[in-house]
């Protein structure tokens, strides 16, 4: 069970959160402008990187919020966790190397 | 029904907490404070913890949210003193005096009980008393609050109150061994 | 012959205690202490099991969780018989009842063994070559007879009466593995006052030094040393000594799987305990101090009772106080193997001759074997054990320098010791994601760079001296507490007086032959029956991933995951492939580490205590009125409360009438609720529902209908206006989590700077629907004072007031079609409000209905049920539910997704009403419809049934279906093909009663 810090609590299992999918991926500001191919874009297409990826966290029994992760997915292992709204984080490649490890 | 439980083994009792009214007040985290100001607290309590005095308790358990106790008794004046600090300020009080009931759990073996239904760790220097968290209790959600070395406070959805106090019997039973 | 191989004096066995079980019904004494192995080999009796495949007679081979062979059912009963446990680590108690495994009609001569004379016939991948035709008899036929002649033990078929206990534990450190190396890290660890767990999966901590009588530390001999430890630690707060209690998974970050066994060694547990004990485990840091395996050789005749591996006999020697045999040969490939020699020949036991493979062995433990007058035969191999039910001799031959073998010599003996070198347990660490590395000088893997927060010491990383084994796991306690965080104290540090160098030499793969031994069978793995034949024709047959060959032969499948096979299997299948070992590589290690029991992954969730098992406010009054309850999602709901004798059916038709003639009383506190409230709460609803909220006044209700960003549909529920501020919303039951979790979403992630906060009140409110035309009339009396009149108080408005003084929200909406109310109040009143509205309706002849009448009511008036009638494909348009969708707003969640071109396809499935010709006829919900009855298979579906019942108001059935292009068919003949007969159906508007809704508004 993997242990994932929340922002607002610290150190949690994971059997307390509920993964979201992948973040930084904004609902555009007026849909109805998109093209089809721009909104299944929104809706569907997402990236799925064999490395790290961005992504969304709900602490669902226990503060009730989202918040965002990095996390490489060949290894599970988390480089850091941030707030919503906060821009992804920019990580060297020592920390890079450690998640991949 | 869940309105009174009693449990007792041996280095383990439970039983219903005396009654409160209970409301969720959500706001941003500056009005969070000017609400503990208006309740006579000196400011929100940090996440996890709790504040205490008259009437009131608040525990923290989000950014954003703070469930309160409030001894019937007083809880008009409280009431009252938070609408009047909180008027014209963007927030939501909803009362959830019946969403949940209280168990107070006490004794030695309660710590190896809970540590059956949640994966936090309950050990005092973790979990120093004062700290209130909601976390996953077996199966279903619930507020867990320490309220001293070997007593907890648990605020649980009302129809969550025989599963979890009967996982808690279990537990109790089995932490003898 | 009662315990004519105990060897008095020798041993941890309290000789003072005889203990009586039984072994297949024969009565056997043992000593305590004693594990079922070690009481039966005091008897000299070694045949404890047959073999999975060939039925071959089997002994003990090990003395610890790598047996392979010694598998027995243990307890009796169709519940409490456990198979399959290995009698090296049963532990003997009084009374103790065991029977052997996969044998008919006994041990000693079993029908099953003719398969060893088949054996040629019977090669790796025989039953996927040979049973593929005719495919029809694999199911009836072969399967049936192939797993009742291959297989283990017997599940046992009642319900278990035990409980098993499950705890979640934190800790700075771990130790897996109460050896030297781990206690020494435990102590290590302990005394910086690291929160430390000491795990062992034996029932003494000690490892190899409770079989150590020639060590001695710090001057104390090694058995007395573990004491003085574990008295130590014993006296530590900080740190818990976990015996019986087996590490069995490494999962991600830390978390350390633990299997204690509480009740299984007594006789006579106390009342109340629990048989085991799961442990999740999350530790800042791990010391894996899992010790090594012995390697058995392979050779023809290795599986035959009396061939053991040589530490084993050792542990059996000085920790059992057993002699395995009379005569001794010792074949090795590593000087431990003198050590065990020397132990032997020091209790008495024979030891006719030591064939080294090693052409020139030479060390401090051989001189001394040669001093004590033991044979010693350097370069010499085993040919073959002889034998059937016990061996009996062995061929030793010489290796020639040509590497070819001599010819043999036999030797008489009734015990053969096997030494191929030690293999690192690796088993967590590589369930840790560690990569192993090959050791070049000790030719095994062990482990290399960890992924996770873990430190291997002593054995299981090929340090075997011991005081190497010592000082590793010391050094490796203290930094692991360090790296928790504690702060830094001396590594303790002991003397050690043996200079004996176990694990230097080693033998993988098969043994030299001599001719080409087409008959032999020399085993790899034990328990699957895999033989060094089967690898080397799975090569041929042209395997070359050791994984593919694994699974072609079986090799390291079996309930011991190939602890002692592997790395064999790895040496045969290189030597064949050509290749060096460490260019196969290792197929994955896999927990759990030994085979837990399915009640400790249960623990305390069967049952009532499965899941949640959540009830209403007013459940006890329906279960006092007869109701049948059904579960909706976690909830009980009541589904209809029978009459005298009355079936659902007859009990559903009457409550229906009730309610359409007079009045029902419903309970619907299972809605999903959630308060939403704050200044931009109306802003926040216009872009959650499809609905238009802002011109809804306060006191008034609106359906509202939610989508998915994909624009279909996902919940709904009547929502009330509270305050201009504040909504209350209400969702379908099993929906209400999912309802809450969607908003926060959006809420939280996509417009955080909206003033508005969600508060679940589903279980704040109890909910008593009551419904129909006599509704009023029952309830005005009792609101004390409100008025509900239909102009002060029409269909979709609410009011808040009190009933009998108690504080309720009232709303007058309906989902019968009929005048209705629902009436909220807080869950504590709910059963006295409940109550008061019956008593206060019996004059008007009030009936309390369930879940099914609800369903019939709502079916009749076209109301859809989501998840019913939609299933994740349904736009609001396709559920008939167009018209609550709001034309004028900019955006909505689902809006731009329902622009799309294939959400308006005219051929969309959509909802419609259907009437069967025959009244009396109900369709079968599910059942699929076809345009024409006579279409060639397979036929074009068009839709299914998604709703169907009587309906007793219109004397006749009515069904809901999702039809392709469905409104537009109205008044076509539609046909449902059944088994053996086709419905024509009619397509109608999906209401039936009341279109014009003229008695809601009443």
């Amino acid at each position: 069970m993997l242990l994932i810090r929340c922002p607002y609590c610290g150190d949690r299992a994971e059997i307390e959160f509920a993964n979201g999918g992948e973040a930084h991926i904004a609902r555009p500001a007026d849909p109805m402008t998109q093209t089809d191919e721009e909104w299944a874009q929104y809706l569907y297409m997402r990236d799925n990187p064999k490395g790290l990826i961005a992504e969304r966290w709900r602490h669902a029994h226990g503060c009730n919020r989202f918040f965002n992760a990095l996390r490489d997915t060949r290894t599970d292992r988390f480089v850091t966790t941030y707030e919503m709204g906060q821009p992804r984080p920019e990580i060297d490649a020592a920390a890079a190397a450690e998640a991949a490890r | 029904m869940s309105d009174t439980m009693q449990l007792a083994r041996s280095g383990f009792t439970l039983a219903t907490a005396a009654d409160r009214r209970r409301f969720v007040l959500q706001a941003r985290p500056g009005t969070l404070d000017a609400a503990a100001r208006a309740l006579g607290l000196a400011e929100a309590p940090a996440m996890l913890a709790t504040a205490s005095g008259g009437a009131v308790t608040a525990l923290r358990l989000g950014p954003q949210e703070i469930l309160l106790l409030l001894d019937p008794a007083g809880a008009g004046d409280s009431l009252a003193a938070l609408r009047t600090g909180l008027d014209a300020v963007a927030h939501s009080l909803v009362e959830v005096s019946d969403r949940q009931v209280g168990l107070d759990l006490s004794g030695a073996l309660v710590e190896p009980a809970l540590a059956s239904l949640t994966s936090i760790d309950v050990a005092l220097p973790a979990f120093p008393v004062g700290m209130a968290t909601r976390t996953l209790l077996g199966k279903a959600d619930g507020v867990l609050w320490r309220t001293g070395p070997e007593q907890f406070r648990l605020e649980i959805w009302r129809s969550f109150a025989p599963y979890i106090s009967g996982l808690l019997d279990e537990a109790a039973r089995d932490a003898a061994f | 012959m009662s315990q004519a191989f105990r060897v008095p004096g020798r041993g941890r066995v309290d000789s003072a205690r005889t203990v009586s079980f039984t072994f297949d019904g024969r009565r056997f004494q043992g000593l305590a202490g004693d594990t079922l192995a070690s009481a039966l080999l005091a008897n000299g009796h070694h045949l404890m099991g047959r073999s999975f495949k060939y039925h071959r007679p089997r002994g003990a081979v090990s003395a610890g969780s790598d047996e392979p062979n010694a598998l027995v059912a243990v307890g009796s009963g169709p519940a409490l018989q456990t198979p399959n446990l290995r009698a090296t680590q049963v532990e003997l108690y009084e009374g103790l009842a065991a029977v052997s495994q996969n044998r008919f009609p006994c041990l000693q001569f079993d029908f099953g063994a003719v398969n060893t004379l088949a054996a040629p016939l019977l090669p790796a991948g025989f039953y996927y070559k040979t049973f593929m035709w005719p495919r029809g008899f694999w199911d009836k036929v072969y399967e049936p007879v192939i797993r009742r002649a291959a297989g283990l033990g017997v599940a046992p078929t009642a319900p278990d009466p035990d409980h098993y206990a499950f705890q979640y534990a934190h800790c700075d450190v771990l130790v897996a593995g109460a050896g030297p190396a781990g206690l020494a890290a435990a102590l290590a660890a302990g005394r910086s006052g690291a929160r430390v767990i000491l795990a062992d999966e034996t029932a003494e901590a000690g490892g190899s030094l409770l079989s150590d009588r020639t060590s001695r530390i710090d001057g104390r001999p090694a058995a007395l040393w573990v004491a003085d430890i574990l008295a130590e630690l014993a006296a530590l707060p900080n740190v818990r000594v976990l015996t019986r209690c087996t590490a069995f998974n490494y999962g991600p970050h830390n978390m350390v799987a633990l299997n204690q066994r509480l009740t299984e060694h007594l006789a006579d547990p106390a009342p109340g305990m629990p048989r085991e004990r799961l442990w999740q485990v999350r530790a800042k840091e791990v010391v894996l101090a899992a010790g090594a395996l012995e390697r058995p050789l392979v050779f023809e005749g290795n599986d035959r009772p009396g061939v053991m591996l040589a530490s084993a006999a050792r542990t059996y020697l000085n920790r059992y106080g057993v002699a395995c045999g009379k005569r001794a040969v010792i074949v090795t490939a590593d000087d431990s193997a003198y050590r065990v020699a020397l132990d032997l020949h020091d209790a008495g036991v024979t030891v006719t001759a030591i064939a080294d493979l090693r052409p020139a062995p030479d060390s401090a433990l051989v001189r001394a074997a040669q001093g004590a007058g033991l044979t010693v035969l350097p370069g010499t191999t085993i040919q073959r054990a002889h034998g059937s039910t016990r061996v009996h001799s062995v061929e030793l031959a010489r290796l020639l320098p040509d590497g070819s073998v001599g010819r043999g010599q036999r030797w008489r003996t009734d015990l053969v010791l096997m030494s191929g070198g030690y293999t690192p347990s690796v088993h967590l660490f590589s369930q840790s994601r560690g990569k192993l590395v090959f050791d070049e000088e000790l030719g095994v893997y062990v482990p290399g760079e960890p992924a996770d927060r873990t430190r291997s010491s002593g054995a299981c990383r090929g340090v075997y001296r011991l005081a190497d084994v010592l000082a590793d796991g010391a050094a490796a306690g203290a930094a692991a507490a360090a790296a928790a965080g504690l702060a830094a104290v001396q590594a303790p540090s002991w003397s050690v007086d043996v200079a004996d160098e176990p694990g230097r030499g080693g033998y993988v793969g098969a043994l030299p032959r001599r001719g080409k031994g087409l008959l032999a069978m020399a085993f790899v793995d034990f328990q699957n029956d895999v033989t060094a034949k089967d690898v080397k024709l799975a090569v041929r047959e042209g395997f070359q991933s050791i994984e593919h060959i694994k699974r072609y032969t079986t090799t390291g499948m079996a309930t011991d995951q190939g602890k002692m096979s592997n790395v064999n299997a790895l040496g045969i299948a290189a030597d064949a492939l050509g290749r060096p070992v460490e260019k196969v590589g290792l197929t994955t290690f896999r927990p759990p580490f030994t085979p837990v029991t399915f009640g400790a992954f249960a623990s305390h969730a069967r049952g009532d205590l499965f899941d949640p098992d959540r009830r209403t406010p007013i459940d006890s009054w329906a279960r006092a009125h007869g109701a049948v309850f059904e579960d909706v999602s976690l909830w009980r709901r009541a589904r209809y409360f029978p009459r005298g004798s009355e079936d659902m059916e007859a009990a559903v038709r009457r409550e229906c009438l009730a309610v359409r003639g007079g009045v029902g009383i419903f309970d619907a506190s299972t809605l999903g609720k959630i308060e939403i409230v704050g200044p931009d709460a109306a802003t926040f609803m216009n872009r959650m529902y499809v609905n238009a909220w802002t011109k809804l006044g306060v006191g008034k209700c609106r359906y509202g209908l939610m989508c998915r960003e994909n624009g279909f549909v996902y919940d709904d529920g009547v929502v009330g206006r509270i305050a201009q501020d504040r909504f209350h919303v209400t969702t379908t039951t099993g929906g209400a989590p999912g309802v809450l979790a969607m908003m926060e979403d959006y809420l939280q992630t996509e417009w955080p700077e909206l003033d508005v906060w969600l508060t679940s009140t589903t279980e704040e409110w109890a909910v008593i629907a009551l419904q129909g035309p006599k509704a009023r009339e029952v309830l005005a009396p009792l609101v004390d004072g409100l008025d509900i009149s239909a102009g002060a108080l029409p269909h979709m408005s609410l009011a808040e007031g009190t009933i009998g003084g108690v504080p309720m929200r009232l709303f007058r909406v309906s989902f019968t079609g009929e005048l209705g109310f629902e009436i909220n109040v807080p869950a504590r009143h709910g059963r006295a409000v409940w109550e008061a509205i019956w008593d206060a309706g019996q004059a008007a002849g009030i009936t309390p209905y369930g879940t099914e009448t609800m369903h019939v009511l709502r079916a009749e008036k076209g109301y859809i049920i989501v998840g019913q009638e939609t299933d994740g494909t349904a736009t609001p348009d396709d559920a008939g539910c167009g018209w609550a969708v709001s034309k004028a707003k900019a955006d909505f969640v689902g809006k731009r997704s329902l622009a799309l071109p294939a959400m308006q396809a005219p051929d969309r499935k959509q909802l419609v009403g259907l009437l069967t010709e025959a009244p009396w006829e109900v369709l079968e919900e599910g059942a699929q419809l076809v345009a024409r009855p006579d279409e060639a298979i397979p036929m074009r579906t068009l839709g299914h049934v998604s709703s169907s019942y009587f309906s007793a108001t219109l004397g006749r059935s009515i069904a809901l279906a999702m039809v392709a292009g469905g409104r537009a068919r109205e008044g076509e003949t539609l046909y449902v093909p059944m088994e053996g007969r086709t419905i024509a159906v009619t397509v109608t508007k999906p209401v039936f009663y009341d279109v014009e809704g003229a008695r809601l508004n009443v």
